[in-house]
């Protein structure tokens, strides 16, 4: 008996029992979808971040230095010297500390709104973009001085501009932890310029952001040339540093790129777990596949003696029974695939409405390979499964079957 | 001239505890093409087993059974399934026809295991419908035919093949006597045809619609000749004080090959 008879007939047994049919691909349709949705936000969360660093630069190299309880500090200043010693290398530092002061203008407050501090060398003139990629659009950035004597001037995105000044924010004032700041420059805007994106940031000078609550850890943005020279810069100021500190514990200098392949392989190994707890349930729908397969050998006990007496060889027998299983869970991996690709997309949609990034910024997707492999995974689970009912069928003493009831 | 079945000095024992049970105990028979006879007897006579034995099914303990020349008593599974779908064509008492099936797959079966090509295989289910006049139903279910009916498609499956053997097993025990009537008659007009029918029953009413009969009684032959010999429907009980060896005498001059 040819592949495309029993393929027929595994279809045609299905249909007779639909109920049946779909109580059995369960455990398929459910473990497939899961790893399927799994994937999906795995591969949607690393675009996600890699998009997050790509705006960044690859060339940044960020410094930690955890000084607190020590009596020796490393300040800004140290940091500038060591640029201007290795020009080749490093092309900028600056100061760069999140602070979470309440943003005000009138009476609106504006709680998801990111404030850092950060020196001028954050803004690179001669590209018009800062170390984070924000175009300046208006005004314009931090000066110097304006670091140097502490001025109250801030640059603000778009979001804000739109939301708290209706487009004409420049000499305005809003108001950090009750000080008045004066807006100075605007950025284009970048994302979807929605309320919580990175279009909705403030910066100010960084000698006035160390006074909005001191923080055990100062972090710094260095500049490397491009690309290739980022980990020989991280090499220098991690030689600094030691030279410094004698001791690796106080400080800690990672680049865009390795940031990025550790991020990269966090999320591989999150999702590799997770994946191998839906992979559980696949095992599960295939033991399911098994008991079924073998309480429809009992039921065709007859059916399989009339088989052999006109001629099946247990071969024939055997294929029939694991071309059904095999067909019975690539059904249930085909809709489980459908059901995974679904909800992916209903997660895209949920997690835009509740992180309010948009859903231009979080997509999971199902990759291709994803899709490929939880098929063929649940085909080969069908067969595998499958194999011990159909050797059953196919051991069967035909003079017995016969005359089974 | 080469006998079709022959069957020499076959035992089939089964152990039943500590009792061997001799379901056949020495029987030696030969048929020739043409032939349509009838083996007879009453329940543990031993003429299921020697149906499943004639049939491929099973084989036996000693002695060999060729089938058109081939000893099949030594054959495994797969080489017996090969000898059943090439020579042998079944017809049982229950039809067993399959109920997912219409009624042109269920014929196509043992041309399907035998490989024959979907175009071939379906020509030649037709034909054999054809010949139980029931091409008009090819599309139809089991489950939508009468008793009558189905038991024709499952001779028209058993033609098929065009086996060298028709073994019917009790093929009007689940029929009304005068379909029963009708299925023997197409028997017969089959043998008419030059198909070699073997028919197995207990009823000696349905036995002689044969042109010989073959009495097996406690795995022993203990008549074997024309169906219209009235020894031939003379119950085993009164065979009991008869010479068994003028009854297996004829078997004896035709083992010898």
């Amino acid at each position: 008996m040819n592949f495309g008879q029993s393929f027929k007939l595994a279809i045609k047994s299905l249909l007779t029992s639909k109920m049946r049919a779909l109580l059995t691909m369960l455990g398929i349709i459910i473990g497939v979808a899961a790893v399927i949705i799994i994937t999906s936000l795995g591969n949607g969360m690393q675009n996600y971040m890699n998009d997050q660093f790509e705006q960044m630069g690859s060339n940044l190299v960020q410094v930690y230095v955890y000084s607190s309880g020590t009596s020796m500090d490393v300040d800004a200043d140290d940091m500038f010297t060591l640029v201007s010693k290795y020009p080749k290398y490093l092309t900028g530092v600056t100061p760069y500390s999140s602070v979470s002061p309440a943003v005000r203008h009138g009476s609106d407050d504006y709680k998801r709104t990111k404030v850092y501090g950060v020196g001028e060398s954050f803004f690179n003139a001669d590209k018009g973009t800062t170390m984070q990629g924000e175009e300046l659009g208006k005004g314009r950035f931090l000066s110097y001085l304006d670091v140097e004597r502490e001025q109250a001037v801030c640059v603000i995105g778009s979001y804000l501009e739109k939301a708290a000044f209706s487009g004409d924010a420049l000499g305005q004032t809003l108001t950090l932890s009750g000080a008045p700041y004066t807006v100075i420059g605007v950025f284009d805007q970048g994302g979807d310029g929605s309320e919580g994106s990175g279009d909705d940031v403030i910066y100010i000078p960084y000698t006035l952001a160390g006074r909005m609550g001191s923080s055990y850890m100062d972090m710094y943005l260095f500049t490397s040339a491009d690309r290739s020279t980022a980990s020989t810069a991280k090499g220098i100021v991690e030689n600094f540093l030691f030279k410094a500190y004698q001791d690796t514990d106080y400080y800690q200098a990672i680049t865009a790129a390795e940031m990025m392949d550790a991020i990269d392989s966090m999320v591989d190994l999150l999702m590799s777990i997770l994946t191998l707890i839906a992979a559980i349930s696949l095992l599960v729908g295939g033991i399911g596949i098994m008991n079924i397969m073998l309480v429809s050998v009992t039921e065709r006990t007859r059916e399989i003696g009339v088989r052999k007496s006109l001629g099946a060889k247990r071969r024939d027998i055997r294929s029939q029974f694991i071309i059904e299983a095999g067909t019975t869970s690539a059904i249930g991996g085909v809709i489980g695939i459908g059901l995974g690709i679904v909800m992916a997309n209903v997660i895209t949609f949920v997690m835009g409405q509740i992180v309010g990034t948009g859903s231009s910024d979080f997509h999971a997707i199902p990759t291709l390979g994803g899709i490929a492999v939880a098929f063929g995974v649940s085909v080969a689970i069908g067969v595998l499964f499958g194999y011990l009912p159909a050797n059953k069928a196919a051991k069967l003493n035909p003079i017995d079957a016969l005359r089974y009831d | 001239m080469e006998h079709l079945i022959e069957f020499k000095d076959v035992y089939k024992i089964y152990q039943m505890g500590d009792e061997a049970v001799h379901a056949l105990d020495g029987v030696s028979l030969t048929i020739d093409p043409g032939e349509f006879v009838a083996i007879v007897g009453q329940s543990g006579s031993g003429k299921s087993t020697a149906m499943n034995i004639i049939g491929c099914l099973d084989v036996p303990t000693s002695g060999s059974y060729h089938l058109a020349g081939v000893d099949v008593s030594t054959m495994d599974d797969d080489q017996q399934a090969e000898i059943r779908n090439k020579m042998l064509g079944f017809i049982f008492q229950q039809y067993n026809l399959i109920p997912k099936l219409n009624v042109l797959e269920n014929v196509e079966l043992p041309l399907l295991y035998a490989g024959v090509g979907a175009e071939e295989r379906h020509q030649r289910a037709l034909r054999a419908l054809d010949r139980v006049g029931l091409s008009d139903k090819k599309k139809n279910l089991p489950s939508q035919l009468s008793g009558g009916q189905q038991q024709r498609v499952s001779i028209a499956r058993a033609l098929a093949g065009d086996p060298s053997v028709i073994l019917a097993d009790e093929p009007t025990g689940a029929l009304d006597s005068r379909t029963g009537r009708e299925v023997l008659s197409f028997l017969q007009k089959l043998n008419a045809e030059g198909d070699t029918v073997v028919l197995i029953t207990h009823d000696n009413s349905i036995a002689v619609k044969a042109k010989r009969i073959v009495r097996l009684a406690d795995g022993k032959v203990v008549y074997d000749g024309d169906a219209h010999d009235p020894q031939a429907v003379v119950q085993p009980e009164e065979t009991d004080d008869l010479p068994g060896e003028g009854f297996t005498e004829p078997t004896g001059e035709e083992a010898p090959v």
